[in-house]
């Protein structure tokens, strides 16, 4: 069987625990997966320095070049695998086995993955709104004004403990190569081939293998990766985040609770903005952060609901390599009897209605994994406990709310597309530190542009600007 | 000793402990209490003293809840006829809530003596120091390495460690605090180690070792360059993963790890230092007659698992001070076969049980 070890900075290491990664709907084993523990990921860190400075003597121009080819390779290329090699069809279909998430959703992650590797120097531009990237490298530099500037990396490498239920995550790492910052993933237990499969993109396009460490492994190995990378991301639940709110060495991405705010002034066209409604819960099986879990509107809300209702209520499981499939299967037992359970238990509350009940039994068993179908609840005030609630499948609560108290109400929320032009509600909206990417007008929430930041700069996050003050006979600017 | 006379020895052993611990004039409270109907927590339907000869026939007793021992008094386990005897009370748990205790007299001193007989002279060599860098307050654990550090001939140093303190933060996600509790125990260690005590073998945890071996390499040390010949390492989960990791980059070839498993209602098991070519396999073997672990069905814990089978550990103290019969562990493991050195059933692949798993925390120590 197809083993898949460890790699200690491109080192294969094979351990003595290993877990087995089966096929959601079959049970076959797709391979055996080495498992870290965590004194090796503090041990090995002692190279992380090293990751840094082999990356260093590459110029990032070249870099750039590499992750372009990367970008090739990793959807066209056939690619070694721990021990085996692994084409771009057999990583769709062990992703889709092993995440639940149907084929043509595996391929549509891989080509935002291509985008983002193939668009890197546009993307870095943005991000460092126009910094000549050798002043990254160097450390220093001069404007173009005649300023110097400083910007001092805050860790030789980024950890990052990795989810199993949205491949389209990794998209927030790719960028961290070319800006010559090494590499420590721990893989979600789902889904290691995108690390994988990446990391050797990247190695075969001439990236140094002891820039990359991956360590697959259970809790230890995350608590370690955060422990000793002095920036890490990692990506969890809401109690996730709140454990590491205010740590300045971890970002933590979580849920995203992303709405579409529709303005008193556009509600009474709300039929115009359905299909940017639907595609925002439906698209990639409702799992993203990004994917929208609340509209909120003053007026015509269950009629909202009931059309949104109509479109998605009779989407059936389908099988994972139908393209027609929008639904993605949850695979670790027992967790869509639970989602199901809070769910009939917030709809117990008076004023929080099921429109999508009508359209047959929300929980799907199968003999190995579970389906929740589309679920579409109308809330008569932002009060109702459903109201908040966001899931890992499409589900979408509608919620009747006057607008001037919106913003009081909706609380955190990644991805806001309001729809309206009322110059004071979008001021407000503006205004509103609790909503990260803003959309004004009829904006998917899933549309991301790749030029924008994403919870905050990676750069930002990774570099810390400074004051640096130099003689230009003693250090050449 | 065959396993027909290992068997006859623990029947001979357990008919010795019924008879001492049911006996009203020797008793425990809660034993004679129980088999007389007045032990409120446990009314036993039979009379022990006739109707449990055998090992087997412990199943008349169910199993033992270990909430019983929560609170007090604590006397109602301890025989009368050691009631007059010095007592130390050990806890286990108590992170919130009334800890479990249990009293002891001497049996920590026996269980560890019996230990001390499966260490190596050559890599724990007689009169050597110690250094216990493990848990300390109320706990069995720390005197229980002093004394054999003491009967080996040596003097033991130790260090504070609060493993509630730990637990809690692990609840609260204090993760720095947690980092700098644990560098501060390692500070504690490398003290003791650097004060010329000559200290040759460590009492330690995983956890522990892993940051005390990561401190020496980032100081230019190993633990062998420290003096240290011989690590006994316990206290919490043990992968076969991880010892060889801690063999082949912490310790290297000069230094023998001999790991155990145990706790405080049971003693100790051990296990031979484990080697590459069976694995890194770590066999735990319980001190039979004074204790016994079986590895039963998940479903049905009154059957054993086949051999190489996994099952939960199932707990049997049967010394003077203490009868537990039957008692099922947090843990889960391998049911492993008899060996030449240990006549009796051993466990491997020791982890917490699946039914508890999420719930264990398992920290800095």
């Amino acid at each position: 069987m197809l083993h898949i070890p460890v790699s200690r900075w491109g080192e294969p290491y094979k351990s003595l625990d290993i877990d087995k990664v089966v096929h959601f709907a079959t049970g076959e084993a797709l391979a055996e997966v080495s498992r870290a523990n965590g004194g090796l990921v503090e041990r090995d860190m002692r190279f992380a320095k090293r990751a840094r400075d082999m990356l260093r003597e590459i110029p990032i121009k070249e870099l750039m070049q590499m992750v372009k080819k990367a970008a090739d390779l990793y959807t066209k290329a056939e690619l070694p695998l721990g021990t085996g090699t692994q084409t771009p069809d057999q990583f769709v279909r062990m992703q889709s086995a092993t995440t639940g998430l149907p084929e043509h959703m595996c391929r549509f992650n891989m080509e935002k993955n291509h985008f983002v590797l193939n668009q890197m120097e546009k993307i870095l531009d943005a991000l460092t709104r126009g910094l000549d990237l050798s002043i990254l490298s160097r450390g220093y530099g001069v404007e173009e004004r005649g300023v110097p500037v400083s910007y001092q990396a805050q860790s030789p490498v980024l950890g990052l403990v990795l989810p199993s239920n949205s491949p389209g995550v990794h998209t927030l790492w790719l960028p961290i190569i070319p800006l010559q910052v090494g590499l420590v993933l721990k893989p979600g237990p789902q889904e290691p081939w995108t690390p994988y499969r990446m990391a050797q993109a990247f190695i075969q396009a001439g990236v140094p293998r002891q820039a990359i460490a991956i360590y697959p492994g259970l809790g230890d190995v995350g608590a370690a990766v955060l422990q000793h990378c002095p920036r890490s991301l990692i990506f969890g639940g809401t109690a996730t985040v709140e454990q590491y709110k205010g740590n300045p060495r971890v970002q933590a991405h979580g849920p995203g609770f992303s709405k579409i705010l529709l303005g008193d002034d556009q509600v009474d066209y709300w039929e115009k903005f359905l299909d940017i409604m639907v595609d925002s819960v439906l698209v990639n099986s409702g799992r993203g952060c990004i994917n929208c879990s609340g509209i909120w509107a003053s007026r015509h809300s269950k009629e909202i609901a009931a059309a949104i209702a109509e479109r998605m209520g009779p989407i059936q499981p389908l099988p994972p390599e139908d393209p027609k499939s929008a639904l993605a299967a949850f695979t670790v037992p027992g967790q869509a009897d639970a989602v199901n359970s809070q769910i009939d238990q917030d709809l117990k509350e008076p004023g929080a209605t099921d429109m999508t009940d009508k359209f047959g039994a929300r929980l799907v068993k199968r003999e190995r994994c579970d389906y929740l179908r589309p679920t579409v609840i109308h809330c008569d005030s932002p009060d109702r406990a459903a109201a908040k609630k966001e899931y890992m499948f499409p589900f979408c609560t509608v919620v009747q709310c006057p607008q001037n108290k919106m913003l009081e109400s909706i609380g955190p929320t990644l991805v806001c597309s309001a729809i309206t032009e009322d110059p004071k509600f979008q001021r407000d909206l503006i205004e509103a530190t609790h909503i990260d990417r803003l959309n004004i007008g009829p904006l998917k929430t899933i549309a991301l542009n790749w030029l924008q930041p994403h919870e905050g700069s990676i750069v930002d996050f990774l570099f810390r600007a400074r004051a640096f003050q130099f003689d230009k006979v003693m250090l050449k600017p | 000793m065959t396993l027909a006379q290992a068997k006859d020895q623990l029947d001979a052993h357990l008919r010795e402990i019924i008879e001492w611990h049911f006996n009203p004039a020797t008793g425990s409270p809660f034993w004679v209490d129980a088999a007389a109907g007045k032990n409120p927590l446990l009314k036993l339907s039979f009379d022990p003293r006739k109707e449990v000869k055998t090992f087997d026939d412990l199943k008349k007793f169910g199993f033992f809840e270990d909430e019983w021992l929560r609170g007090g008094p604590v006397r109602r386990w301890q025989p009368r006829a050691l009631w007059n005897k010095p007592t130390y009370v050990f806890e286990t748990g108590g992170t919130t809530g009334i800890p479990k205790s249990r009293v002891v007299v001497d049996d920590f001193r026996i269980d560890y003596e019996m230990f001390s007989e499966s260490l190596p002279d050559a890599f724990f060599p007689k009169g050597a120091n110690w250094l216990m860098i493990g848990p300390s307050g109320p706990r069995r654990l720390r005197l229980a390495v002093e004394h054999l550090c003491q009967c080996r001939g040596g003097i033991c140093f130790c260090v504070d460690l609060d493993p509630r303190w730990v637990v809690k933060l692990i609840k609260k996600g204090w993760m720095e605090h947690l980092k700098a509790y644990q560098e501060h125990v390692i500070d504690q260690a490398l003290t003791v180690l650097s004060a010329g005590h000559d200290i040759k073998c460590i009492f330690t945890t995983p956890k522990l070792l892993d940051a005390l071996a990561g401190r020496l390499e980032k100081d230019g040390s190993t633990v062998a360059q420290q003096g240290i010949t011989g690590v006994f390492c316990g206290g919490t989960e043990m992968t076969s993963q991880w010892i060889r990791f801690a063999i082949e980059e912490l310790l290297g070839p000069g230094i023998y790890i001999a790991p155990t498993y145990g706790n405080t209602l049971m003693g100790l098991a051990a296990s031979d230092m484990p080697k590459a070519e069976e694995g890194y396999k770590i066999a735990y073997y319980a001190p039979q007659p004074r204790a016994a672990v079986q590895v039963v069905g998940f479903d049905n814990p009154d059957k054993l698992v086949d051999y190489g089978q996994e099952g939960r550990v199932m707990l049997t103290t049967l010394t003077k001070e203490l009868f537990i019969p039957r008692f099922q562990e947090r843990d889960e493991g391998v049911r492993e076969k008899p060996s030449a050195k240990y006549p009796w059933d051993g466990v491997s692949g020791v982890k917490p049980y699946r039914g508890f798993a999420s719930t264990t925390v398992v920290g800095v120590y």
